[in-house]
C-alpha cells in the first residue's frame, strides 16, 4: 500500500507533532547536558589535553556565579546536568516507545544492509547524493541515527553508573569501575557531539529538512495508509 | 516660559532623597522586569549561549530538582548494599588531599584541647576527647573514595562504626540527620540511613597509622555510600537533629543526598 487513501483527508506527514516536540526537547536536553559536562569535565579532566573553552560551557559566568553561590559554577553545571537527565531520559523513553509502537524505526531506519551503505557511500563520493525525497533515508543516514540511538542508550547507562557506582556496582564491573563509566561517558559524548555537527551541517545544506522539522514536511509515503493526523 | 500653576501640579520641587532612600526598591522592580523578560526568552537564551544559571528563579527550580534528586536517592539507596572493599596493596599512600582551600593552609588542630561536642537528640551529650576515642573499638574499611569532580582513590580507613557510635551515645536513631561542624569551618550533614550503613565510620586512622593533619586529624566521617564532600574532616561537633542542617557545599548548590 503506498497511503493514498482517503482522498479528502490529508496525509500523514514526515515528521508526526509528537516526533518533532520530541526531537526539540531533546535537541534542548543534549545541549544543556554536553555544555554542563563540560564544565563538569573540566574541574577533572581525563585527558589534560583536552580541556573544553568556558564559554563553550554551561553553569553561569564564573565571576557572577561566585558572587551569587561561592562557586564559580561547578555547582550550577552538576544542577543543570542533574536537571536535565530527567528530560533526556523521559523524553528518550516516549520517543522509543513512540518509535516502535507506531512502526516508525522499522519504516524509516530499517533495513540496512552494507551493500546499501558502500551504494551511499560511493554515490556521495560521486556527488551524485540524491536528497530530492526527504521522506526517505539514506543507507548513511539510517545507519547514523540507529548509531546515535545506541550511544545515547550507553551515555545514559554510563551516567548512572557514574551517579551510582554503589547502588549498581554490577553496571560498574560492566565498564570495569568507576573510572571506566566514566571514559565511556566522555567518548559517548565525544560520539554525539560529531553526530551533532554532521546532522547539524546536513541540515542546514539542505535547509527544507530543518522546515519539515518545524512544519511537519510533506505527506509521508512509507505511513502505509495510516489515518492521517489532524492538520497542524 | 513660566508653568502654569495647577492645583495637580506639586507648588515645591520634588524631594529627589526619596529616591535615594528608596534606590533598593527600585533596584528591586528594575530587577524583577529583567526576571521576567529573561524567563519569557528562556529557551532561545538555552540555546544563543547565554547563560541564565544564576538568575533567582533559575536557580530555585534547579535547587528545587535537585531536592527531588535527595527523595529519588533517597529511594535507589539499599541500606544493606555493601560497597565494593579492596586490598592493603591498593591503598593509596598518603591519601589525595581536598577542601576548600589548598593543603598549605590546613591549619593543623591540637589533638590534646581537642573535644568532640554532641548535641541534639542524643541523651549523653558530654564532649568526648581524643582519649576517650582510643578506647572504642576498631573497624576498618578499604574503600573508593569517589569526588563529586570525578577522580577517585583506594583508602584504609578505621574507626569506631558510626552506628556503634550513635547507639552508644544514646542518638535517638529515628531522627532523620546527622550534622557535622568542622575546625576549618566547613560542615555537612548526611541522612540517618547511610549514617547507619554498616561501612560508615568515625575515622581515626589511614593504613594503620593515625590520620595526619591535612586527612582530618583527629576525627574525620568515612562513609562508602556517599561522594568525598559528605566526609567532613576536622570534625569538632556532631549534632542529631530533625532540623535540616544544609552544609558548606550544599548551601553553595551541591546535591545534599550525594550518595553513590
Amino acid at each position: 500500500m503506498t497511503g493514498t487513501q482517503g482522498t479528502s483527508t490529508k496525509l500523514a506527514r514526515l515528521h508526526p507533532l509528537p516526533l518533532r516536540i520530541m526531537h526539540w526537547l531533546n535537541a534542548i536536553a543534549i545541549l544543556v547536558m554536553i555544555g554542563s559536562g563540560w564544565r563538569i569535565y573540566n574541574n577533572d579532566p581525563i585527558f589534560g589535553f583536552i580541556e573544553f573553552p568556558i564559554t563553550f560551557t554551561f553553569g553561569g559566568d564564573p565571576d557572577i556565579t561566585y558572587r551569587h553561590n561561592g562557586d564559580a559554577g561547578f555547582s550550577n553545571a552538576l544542577l543543570w546536568h542533574f536537571a536535565f537527565m530527567w528530560l533526556l531520559v523521559a523524553n528518550g523513553l516516549a520517543y522509543v516507545i513512540y518509535g516502535v509502537a507506531t512502526g516508525r524505526f522499522r519504516r524509516m531506519l530499517l533495513p540496512v544492509t552494507p551493500r546499501d551503505v558502500v551504494h551511499t557511500i560511493r554515490e556521495t563520493l560521486r556527488l551524485h547524493l540524491a536528497h530530492d525525497d526527504i521522506t526517505m533515508y539514506n543507507a548513511v543516514q539510517k545507519l547514523m541515527y540507529i548509531g546515535v540511538l545506541c550511544v545515547l542508550v550507553l551515555v545514559v547507562i554510563s551516567g548512572v553508573t557514574i551517579w551510582k557506582p554503589v547502588q549498581f556496582s554490577a553496571l560498574a564491573a560492566l565498564f570495569g569501575g568507576f573510572q571506566g563509566a566514566r571514559l565511556v561517558h566522555f567518548c559517548c559524548m565525544g560520539l554525539i557531539t560529531a553526530f551533532l555537527v554532521v546532522h547539524v551541517m546536513l541540515a542546514i545544506l539542505v535547509p527544507r529538512t530543518i522546515a519539515a522539522m518545524i512544519t511537519g514536511g510533506p505527506p509521508n509515503p512509507r505511513l502505509d495508509g495510516r489515518p492521517s493526523l489532524p492538520a497542524e | 516660559m513660566q508653568r502654569l500653576a495647577s492645583l495637580f501640579r506639586p507648588q515645591k520641587p520634588i524631594d529627589a532623597s526619596v529616591l535615594e532612600e528608596e534606590a533598593a526598591l527600585v533596584e528591586a522592580i528594575h530587577r524583577r522586569f529583567v526576571l521576567r523578560g529573561t524567563l519569557s526568552l528562556g529557551a532561545l537564551t538555552l540555546l544563543t549561549g547565554c547563560d541564565i544559571s544564576n538568575k533567582e528563579a533559575v536557580q530555585s527550580t534547579l535547587r528545587k530538582i535537585s531536592g527531588w534528586n535527595d527523595l529519588v536517592q533517597s529511594a535507589l539507596f539499599d541500606p544493606k548494599k555493601l560497597a565494593k572493599t579492596y586490598t592493603p596493596a591498593e591503598v593509596r599512600k598518603p591519601p589525595r588531599f581536598n577542601a576548600f582551600y589548598p593543603i598549605d593552609e590546613v591549619k593543623p588542630v591540637d589533638i590534646g584541647s581537642w573535644r568532640l561536642e554532641i548535641g541534639g537528640r542524643v541523651k549523653d551529650k558530654r564532649p568526648l576527647d581524643a582519649a576517650s576515642f582510643a578506647g572504642l573499638p576498631e573497624q576498618e574499611i578499604i574503600i573508593r573514595h569517589v569526588c563529586v569532580e570525578g577522580w577517585d582513590y583506594i583508602g584504609q580507613w578505621s574507626g569506631v562504626n558510626f552506628r556503634l557510635f550513635l547507639e552508644k551515645i544514646g542518638a535517638d536513631l529515628d531522627a532523620k540527620y546527622i550534622g557535622f561542624r568542622c575546625a576549618d569551618g566547613y560542615s555537612a550533614s548526611i541522612d540517618m540511613a547511610s549514617a547507619l550503613h554498616p561501612q560508615t565510620i568515625l575515622a581515626t586512622k589511614y593504613a594503620g597509622e593515625p590520620i595526619t593533619a591535612p586527612f582530618g586529624a583527629p576525627l574525620r566521617l568515612r562513609t562508602a555510600i556517599k561522594l568525598g564532600y559528605k566526609n567532613p574532616k576536622w570534625i569538632t561537633a556532631l549534632e542529631v537533629t530533625n532540623t535540616y542542617p544544609g552544609g558548606y557545599w550544599e548551601d553553595r548548590g551541591y546535591n545534599w543526598f550525594a550518595g553513590i
